[in-house]
């Protein structure tokens, strides 16, 4: 059972996926090496991760036909802690990120990602869209035309070639004819080269050489914690998005672990850490690739292409780069978003530009990703916490019942206090609560705040219709108070 | 004469009066049998999964958005089958089309500018094409 499973998910779609993992191969050479530049890095350096990220993702990932590699998302993450720390404290945050995230997948809290909302998770997908533009536009600072012209050039064959054919992807063609007219013409713009290194080896394994102190685990932590977010949050994306195109189910709790344990090893070889690619693996599975093969197969043709042509590749100028990454974002954009911004609630709009924003501004996703959240869980509390009370008198006046309707909790007691008035002259006050629910201690402490003060005036209070929870609640909180009398 | 229709829709108004022609060909023979086909291409998937959570909630979304047609189709008194598929829209419309009997295929034209279906590509015309059965494009 379990062999045929693994031997499907194989070689059930040997051809497609072979195929599929050499397109994918080629279009993750450019945005490797771009990732890497965005970051701070040498193109090396987010080129092993790819190789190393694919590879390991092929064996131990929850989602076959899915692409992880270096990613744009964790770039713009490391990007402070490359410029003041240094690459070894990169490959060691690297790897405290894949640590992270195996425990969230053995802890099983791929489920906590339903507190992402929706209006989050858009917003979030547009701001990584923006920041990867954002980072193309320093390569115009001081150029020339010739750098305009060939990014023109690049992006135009990128969108109109696939009009004619679709046998070859747009983008290695794009890429090779303007490297071609940047050699032929000697237009001495920037190239690649230019950039840092490129591997002329396999990647080797090697601990990083960073002192193994307090101090060294407070500087990495945070980077780390938030690439393990990040990196979690796009990839079980991705694999909700293969899992629609495929119409096909997925592990997320083993894709989280093995999200995790592809970036241990990807930093133990000198890789910075990644995650899954949407734009990747959309590529994949229209080129028809659907199992685990073609993202094995996409690492091995990426590290063999850079091996065999590094000096090519070192060639290919950075408008070429600029050109494919404005195309990347372009797709990474959710562009439906924008059309439909006016059909969502009002809030959720506000929650996905506020998102949007903070990325924006602090150019870091995870905050923008918390804001996000902070500001969702706010409104909710909001548009929860109005109650409805109801103010009844028997009819010889002696008795009044204030009919309660919504949810009690601290945000809400405030209001619901207010509603009730102290000064009637009645004998008695019920406080129906059948149609309410109490939440937690500040529910339970506004009862006992009616209870006491009507007291005080000799009137008698029943609270009437609490529901199971809210009266064990009142039993676990208010132990020693009137309320639980009755 | 038509039996066995297939619509293939996107939702839109165009599809709408699409799926109206389809019933008026269907009433004619008076037991005839409308297929309609859905197509979720790579681009949907991904605006549907972070627009409506996961995919089994798009799945859901889609399925309550041809509702219409569907209650369309049977009120009429005709054979109501769904198919959603998924992948690249012209190409999958032309496979599944060709694969079944049908004697005709019925689809709306969602009316782009000659600027836009250079851009875009139109997949009415490329199903017009290559799909063998007799095509109904409704403007």
């Amino acid at each position: 059972m379990l062999a045929q499973k693994l031997k499907n998910e194989w070689f059930g779609n040997i051809r497609g996926d072979v195929l599929a993992g050499i397109v994918v191969a080629l279009a993750l050479i450019p945005e490797a090496i771009a990732f890497s530049i965005i970051a701070g890095l040498d193109p090396m350096v987010g080129l092993y991760a790819s190789f190393c990220i694919a590879i390991v993702i092929a064996f131990v990932g929850g989602r076959p036909g899915m692409i992880s590699a270096a990613t744009g998302a964790m770039a713009l993450l490391m990007v402070t802690l490359v410029a003041d720390h240094g690459l070894e404290y990169l490959l060691a945050a690297t790897i405290l990120t894949g640590v992270l995230q195996i425990l969230f997948g053995v802890f099983k809290l791929a489920s906590f990602m339903k507190f992402i909302p929706r209006s989050v998770m858009i917003g979030f997908v547009n701001a990584l869209a923006i920041l990867i533009f954002m980072a193309q536009i320093e390569h115009f600072v001081n150029e020339t035309w010739m750098m305009y012209a060939l990014v023109a050039l690049t992006l135009a064959i990128i969108y109109i070639l696939p009009k004619f054919t679709k046998a070859v992807p747009s983008t290695l063609v794009a890429i090779i004819v303007v490297t071609a007219i940047a050699i032929m013409m000697n237009v001495g713009v920037r190239t690649v080269g230019d950039m840092g290194a490129l591997p002329t080896t396999l990647p080797m394994f090697a601990l990083p050489n960073i002192p193994f102190a307090w101090e060294t685990l407070m500087i990495i932590l945070p980077y780390s914690l938030a690439l393990a977010i990040v990196g979690l949050l796009e990839s079980l994306l991705t694999a909700s998005i293969v899992d629609d195109m495929t119409d096909t189910e997925s592990n997320k709790n083993k894709e989280s672990r093995g999200q995790g344990i592809a970036n241990v090893i990807a930093g133990c070889f000198g890789g910075m850490a990644g995650c899954a690619m949407i734009g990747q693996s959309v590529i994949n599975v229209k080129s028809g690739g659907r199992g685990r093969l073609s993202c094995l197969v996409a690492g091995v043709v990426l590290i063999i292409l850079i091996l065999a042509l590094g000096n090519v590749v070192s060639l290919i100028p950075m408008a070429a780069l600029a050109g494919v990454m404005i195309m990347v974002s372009i797709s990474t954009f959710d562009w439906s978003s924008l059309t439909n911004i006016h059909k969502f609630p009002r809030t959720d709009a506000v929650v996905m530009v506020v998102t949007v924003g903070t990325v924006v501004y602090t150019h870091d996703l995870s905050k923008g990703v918390l804001a996000g959240v902070v500001l969702s869980a706010i409104f909710f509390a909001w548009k929860i916490s109005k109650v409805k009370v109801e103010r009844v008198f028997s009819i010889d006046k002696t008795e009044v019942t204030y009919y309660v309707k919504g949810q009690l909790f601290f945000a809400s007691v405030t209001d619901f206090l207010e509603r009730i008035n102290y000064n009637d002259n009645v004998q008695k006050v019920i406080i129906d609560v059948s149609q309410a629910h109490l939440w937690d201690d500040s529910a339970v402490g506004a009862i006992d705040k009616i209870e006491g003060k009507f007291e005080l005036r000799h009137i008698t209070v029943e609270i009437r219709g609490l529901n199971e929870e809210s009266s064990s609640l009142m039993d676990k909180i208010g132990g020693l108070s009137k309320a639980s009398g009755h | 004469m038509f039996s066995n229709i297939l619509l293939a829709i996107d939702g839109s108004d165009h599809s709408r009066r699409a799926a109206k022609k389809a019933i008026e060909m269907g009433k004619l023979l008076g037991d005839a049998s409308i297929e309609v086909l859905y197509i979720v291409d790579g681009s949907k998937s991904k605006s549907d999964v972070l627009q409506f959570g996961d995919s089994d909630s798009a799945s859901r979304k889609r399925r309550e958005m041809l509702q219409p047609f569907e209650t369309m189709i049977k009120s009429a008194g005709l054979t109501l089958k769904t198919s959603i598929l998924h992948g690249a829209p012209a190409e999958t419309i032309i496979k599944h089309a060709n694969e079944g009997s049908y004697d005709c295929l019925v689809l709306g034209s969602r009316g782009l500018s000659t600027v836009q279906t250079m851009i875009l590509g139109s997949v009415s015309h490329k199903v017009m094409k290559y799909v063998k059965a007799p095509v109904l494009m409704v403007k």
